[in-house]
């Protein structure tokens, strides 16, 4: 499979001071439960994104423990209010050890 | 979960249930509520450190009916000032009606602004979703929403 690219918008990446800016997330992953069974009746081994977290500057300002009754192509929306102009980071890590990572950049003026 | 079914069914067998046939229905149809309830209760009492939440503040969004279980709109919102001194710090999602009860955890900071989130969620039919939010100064709140599920989420 592909490296699931993941999509990421935020309502404005320019703010003013004290302001929160609206992040919505998104990655495409099958989010396998380990609950179904395939035609021959054996257990499909789980497969989940099982963390995310959203980091600024390397502080955690939000992370998020998944477990399988999470939908496949987990989304995430979620509030983030920068104390300073910085980067956000975000990162997904697979069942199986896999790291998706992606930045964005905001200004707060 | 072995043991509770075989407990159930020897208890129905005392109690005098004749027909062989007659307890292992009970005790079939019986399971799977009481244990995921159980499950559920259990997830949130080591959320809590035992403390029994108390209703409010928390605002669980989820639709009343969901036509599909295997992606089902959850919007979680807990009143808070959002300080370093006063700040909710993680909110627990859980499922009682599902095979695993656990949903997702979400861990807020002071810096998340608003304690606000939103996903998607596997529902295997109808049944409460529930929040439970953990404050810093440890207090507990939650809310419950039942959802009523048309096709479960849990792809059997």
């Amino acid at each position: 499979m592909a490296t699931p690219r993941p999509r990421i918008r935020l309502d404005r990446n320019e703010i003013a001071a004290g302001e929160t800016i609206e992040v919505k997330t998104l990655v495409s992953h099958i989010m396998e439960s380990g609950q179904r069974r395939d035609g021959d009746g054996n257990v499909i081994p789980r497969k989940i994104i099982n963390t995310f977290k959203c980091e600024f500057e390397g502080q955690t300002v939000f992370s998020c423990d998944i477990e399988p009754a999470v939908s496949a192509n987990p989304y995430f929306q979620f509030m983030v209010k920068p104390p300073r102009s910085g980067t956000l980071t975000f990162t997904w890590i697979d069942d199986d050890g896999t790291e998706i990572t992606a930045t964005e950049d905001v200004v707060v003026n | 979960m072995t043991m509770k079914l075989e407990l159930t069914r020897r208890q129905a067998l005392l109690a005098g249930v004749g027909a062989v046939a007659v307890a292992s229905g009970l005790g079939a149809g019986a399971r799977p509520a009481v244990a995921a309830t159980e499950d559920a209760n259990a997830l949130i009492m080591e959320f809590t450190g035992g403390a029994e939440p108390a209703m409010g503040r928390v605002t669980l969004d989820v639709p009343e009916i969901a036509e599909n279980g295997n992606t089902v709109p959850m919007d979680v919102f807990v009143e808070s000032p959002m300080t370093d001194e006063d700040h909710v710090t993680d909110v627990l999602i859980v499922a009682d009606g599902n095979p695993r009860a656990g949903v997702a955890t979400f861990h807020f900071s002071p810096m998340s602004g608003v304690a606000q989130a939103n996903t998607r969620i596997r529902l295997a039919g109808t049944q409460n979703v529930i929040a439970v939010a953990k404050m810093s100064d440890g207090s507990v709140f939650m809310d419950r929403k039942e959802v009523k599920v048309t096709i479960g989420g849990c792809g059997g």
